[in-house]
């Protein structure tokens, strides 16, 4: 049967992989295609591939990047970045990608959500979700794309996204990004709770433990970047990825 | 060399990559005459069934499909969709299929209440049921990736090559003579769509 997923995600800047601390200081980590290809040897469940300046920029997906990508992927791929329009996705998924993952433009107006679950099935598209704790502590949603929260409570979005079609959401804790400390657990917990789709939670796994937490508190997939670029206490560039083995042992 | 139809169903490179990446040789042909030269043939394909007979049919593939392997024999692989193209029908849509082998196409049907979701969307493992060219019976569990609503019910049992458990334990790839099919994506599943691609260049003829 089908089992928890683990996703390395990485992150496209002009061309090139960065990998980012809390959502700032993007560090360069090094070229995709590359990266793929030690990922394709690595066997990973599924990879995750955001461009992370096509929204702020307000650009074009990178058509003959992703083709590159679909292309070496030997593993479903997930795109995300820039996607706005019905005809945009079909492009994408024209070119070879499984899944896309789809944010900052749904923001204010979920119904592209609805469009693209009902024209490509809602297994192929993905929200995003970024949440960031304020000063008080309290969760907020969160725009990558303008670097703000926003005031709409993030469960009620939660359970919108679902509604209008989400296959799965990807939960981002902002304030884990990088940090390899650690997921949120309640945030997890809370977020898998209300929902009916696959959950793929991100930010903060930084060992097997954390990603077992995670699927413990109902993610179904765990999503990570830092955990499989750095190594070390210096955050050394090196692309790793666990057995086989040791996730069916991790999971059983 | 593998022919890879192009009938207009989305990128195909990846099919290609992976053939290269375990030293075979393909191409991804536009071109029906090329067919006469085939050695082995691909029949790749996602999407609605009739949509796939549909391009397939537009694009004159039919009638030079059906004497490459029914009357020449070439050893064909449908993947996906492309496997389903390969039955008689499906519930999917109206128009018939290739026919190559005597099965039908039906939707994935749960009973309310249970928590499988239809597509069946992942990673799921095969059981191999009789000896193949295709997909070794080995001690490792072999897993593959699949997307997919509608299932292959195969007339004739023994046309069922592997079978995949999903709420029902339906037939993930199948052959009759030179006929072969997987439901899954072994270009999207590793070592283990590798060897599977290997094993389909090193049939001899």
């Amino acid at each position: 049967m089908l089992k928890n997923r683990v996703i390395p995600c990485l992150l496209l800047r002009n061309g090139g992989l960065v990998k980012t601390l809390k959502f700032a200081d993007p560090k360069y980590v090094g070229d995709p295609i590359n990266a793929i290809r030690i990922f394709n040897d690595k066997e990973v469940d599924e990879l995750m591939v955001l461009d992370i300046t096509a929204s702020k920029e307000k650009k074009e997906p990178n058509y003959d990047l992703i083709e590159q990508f679909a292309s070496e992927c030997f593993m479903p791929l997930c795109y995300g970045g820039g996607v706005k329009t019905v005809e945009q996705a079909r492009k994408i998924f024209a070119l070879g990608v499984e899944k896309i993952c789809i944010q900052t433009a749904v923001l204010e107006d979920l119904s592209l959500i609805s469009a693209l679950a009902e024209q490509f099935g809602n297994q192929s598209i993905l929200v995003s979700i970024d949440v960031k704790k304020d000063w008080l502590g309290k969760v907020k949603l969160y725009s990558a794309a303008t670097g703000k929260t926003v005031s709409r409570p993030w469960t009620e979005f939660l359970q919108e996204a679902v509604k209008s079609g989400a296959g799965e959401i990807v939960l981002n804790a902002v304030d884990r990004d990088g940090t390899l400390k650690g997921m949120d657990i309640e945030l997890i917990q809370q977020a898998s709770k209300s929902i009916s789709v696959p959950l793929i939670a991100v930010g903060g796994a930084g060992s097997l433990q954390d990603i077992k937490t995670a699927v413990d508190a109902g993610a179904s997939a765990v999503s990570a970047g830092a955990f499989f670029v750095f190594q070390g206490p210096h955050r050394a560039v090196l692309i790793t990825y666990p057995k086989y083995k040791e996730l069916e042992q991790l999971f059983n | 060399m593998i022919y890879i139809i192009n009938y207009g169903v989305g990128n195909l490179s990846s099919i290609a990559n992976i053939i290269k990446k375990v030293g075979g040789e393909s191409e991804i042909i536009n071109d029906v005459s090329l067919l006469k030269t085939a050695s082995k043939i691909i029949l790749p394909g996602v999407g609605a069934f009739d949509h796939g007979m549909k391009k397939l049919a537009e694009n004159g593939w039919i009638d030079e499909l059906n004497d490459a392997v029914l009357n020449r024999k070439i050893p064909v692989l449908g993947i996906c969709l492309g496997m389903q193209l390969l039955c008689k029908s499906s519930e999917e849509g109206v128009l018939p299929g290739l026919g190559w082998i005597d099965a039908d196409v039906k939707k994935f049907s749960f009973a309310e209440g249970s928590d499988l979701k239809i597509p069946h969307m992942g990673w799921n493992t095969v059981k191999v049921k009789k000896e193949n060219p295709l997909i070794k019976n080995t001690e490792e569990e072999q897993r593959f990736y699949f997307v997919h609503s509608y299932r292959v019910v195969c007339n004739n049992p023994e046309d069922t090559l592997a079978t995949t458990n999903y709420g029902v334990e339906f037939t993930s790839s199948l052959s009759h003579e030179n006929i072969l099919g997987a439901q899954f994506h072994p270009e999207k599943s590793h070592r283990f769509g590798m060897s599977l691609l290997k094993n389909f260049i090193d049939i001899t003829c």
